[in-house]
């Protein structure tokens, strides 16, 4: 069978490695016999590869702030959110969060999971409520943990680095938590957009390559006095409270409770650190 | 990691992901750093604007792009009635030849340059994303035959181009 005549868009096909394997050797035949076509077809090989080294750069850059913000939706509204004045005096300071759960924690989890969760359609900005920090925080967790070939900006290994690094972002000390009596190393951290500045995020291990991550953010509005609360995020479970300005959130995929238990842990250190 | 359900967190995920290649693309096409990032950013933000007007079988890369297509060609539009004099041939881009002769293009960011912005997004959809043209076509709102008339030309240019001059650097570089 004599095969129909190659056309234009054959051509270009060839180049993109968009033809059947039969047109393919079609075409390989007709450029046997015109040299000339080849060599042009050959040009447009390397102007393509030529175009994707030139750009190739771009994707290894860190995102920007703005950019990740817009991303998820998150884009801070117009207009600052309005700040109960209680909370900036007359209160004690200092409250420890993980201590207050006991009794607060079942019903702030309870009422954060309706209050919470993502709406089910359009209006991202309104679904994130006053903070949503366990959504933001459950969202970078899944993000980064299951980046298999760069969980972690700064590793474990440098240590001091990281710490140093991320408090000077976020502008007070940060001491990340030991948590390996409950089976987790840290590998590292990182830092990323949050929509009232900087938030690092720090991320643990375990043996079988489980990962958990802490997320630390300075929030508007921190609210000491509402304990300790879960919410699930799709498949993430968080644990989160609030203490001395900053939203902290512990997140992974495992179940609520080895996942409270590790939660108070960070919780304790970082209010006794 | 689990399957994702369709909250926002997972089109937030999924949206996270676009990022480096709709950066890579925006860069590309209007040359200039945050020029591009600006698109971008617009981009994501039409894009929860409108959500729901993406279908969730869909491929959100396409529907992304298609957003920021359409957004650049506003953009080209209200530069074109402010500077209506200028030609189709690159009026945005920076990088541009100093000389006036066409023999003294040496990179490859000043001869795509001097594409049409058509010619270019689609060179740049099939080169950089390696994107199949019925999808380029979906993408841009145009008939796969003007994707392929398109490329076809911006092609011979580029290649003209490359070829007229000093061979460039970055094209034998790039081998």
């Amino acid at each position: 069978m004599i095969p129909s005549a190659i056309t234009d868009e054959d051509l270009h096909a060839y180049v993109d490695n968009r033809l059947t394997q039969a047109r393919r050797a079609d075409v390989e035949a007709y450029l046997a016999e015109n040299p000339d076509t080849a060599a042009r077809l050959h040009a447009y090989s390397e102007q393509k590869a030529a175009i994707q080294a030139f750009h190739r750069d771009v994707l290894d850059e860190p995102i920007p702030h703005h950019l990740f913000l817009a991303a998820t939706g998150l884009s801070p509204a117009p207009g600052p959110l309005s700040r109960p004045v209680w909370l900036s005096s007359g209160m004690p300071r200092r409250i420890a969060a993980c201590f207050v759960i006991a009794g607060a924690g079942a019903l702030g989890g309870w009422i954060g999971r309706g209050a919470l969760r993502p709406a089910p359609s359009g209006a991202a900005g309104a679904a994130m409520g006053v903070s949503g920090l366990p959504r933001r925080a459950a969202m970078a967790h899944r993000v980064y943990s299951a980046d298999a070939r760069r969980p972690v900006e700064i590793g474990a290994d440098q240590k001091r680095l990281l710490v140093h690094w991320l408090s000077k972002r976020l502008g007070t000390d940060v001491h990340p938590p030991t948590l390996a009596a409950q089976g987790y190393t840290l590998i590292g951290g990182r830092l990323l957009p949050g929509p009232h500045g900087p938030v690092a995020q720090f991320m643990y291990q375990d043996a079988d390559g489980q990962r958990l991550t802490l997320y630390m953010s300075g929030e508007d509005g921190a609210d000491e006095h509402a304990g300790m609360r879960f919410s699930r995020e799709g498949q993430v479970n968080v644990y989160y409270w609030d203490y001395d300005k900053f939203g902290y959130a512990v997140s992974a995929s495992i179940g609520k409770v080895p996942l409270k238990r590790l939660a108070d842990a960070a919780c304790e250190q970082l209010e006794s650190g | 990691m689990p399957v994702e359900t369709p909250t926002i967190d997972g089109d937030s995920a999924r949206m996270v992901a676009c990022i480096p290649r709709l950066r890579r693309y925006a860069r590309a096409l209007v040359g200039e750093h945050a020029a591009a990032d600006d698109l971008v950013q617009d981009t994501f933000e039409r894009a929860w604007a409108r959500r729901r007007t993406w279908r969730r079988d869909g491929d959100m890369r396409a529907w992304l792009f298609g957003i920021m297509h359409n957004l650049y060609v506003d953009q080209r539009r209200r530069k074109g009635r402010a500077a209506s004099t200028l030609s189709d041939a690159g009026v945005d881009l920076p990088v541009r030849p100093t000389q006036t002769d066409n023999l003294e293009i040496r990179d490859l960011g000043a001869a795509l340059a001097l594409l049409s912005a058509e010619q270019r997004e689609i060179m740049l959809l099939v080169a950089l994303e390696d994107m199949p043209y019925d999808q380029i076509a979906v993408t841009l709102g145009i008939p796969t035959g003007t994707v392929m008339s398109r490329l076809s030309r911006g092609r011979e240019k580029l290649r003209l181009l490359m070829s007229e001059g000093l061979r460039p650097a970055a094209l034998k570089e790039a081998k």
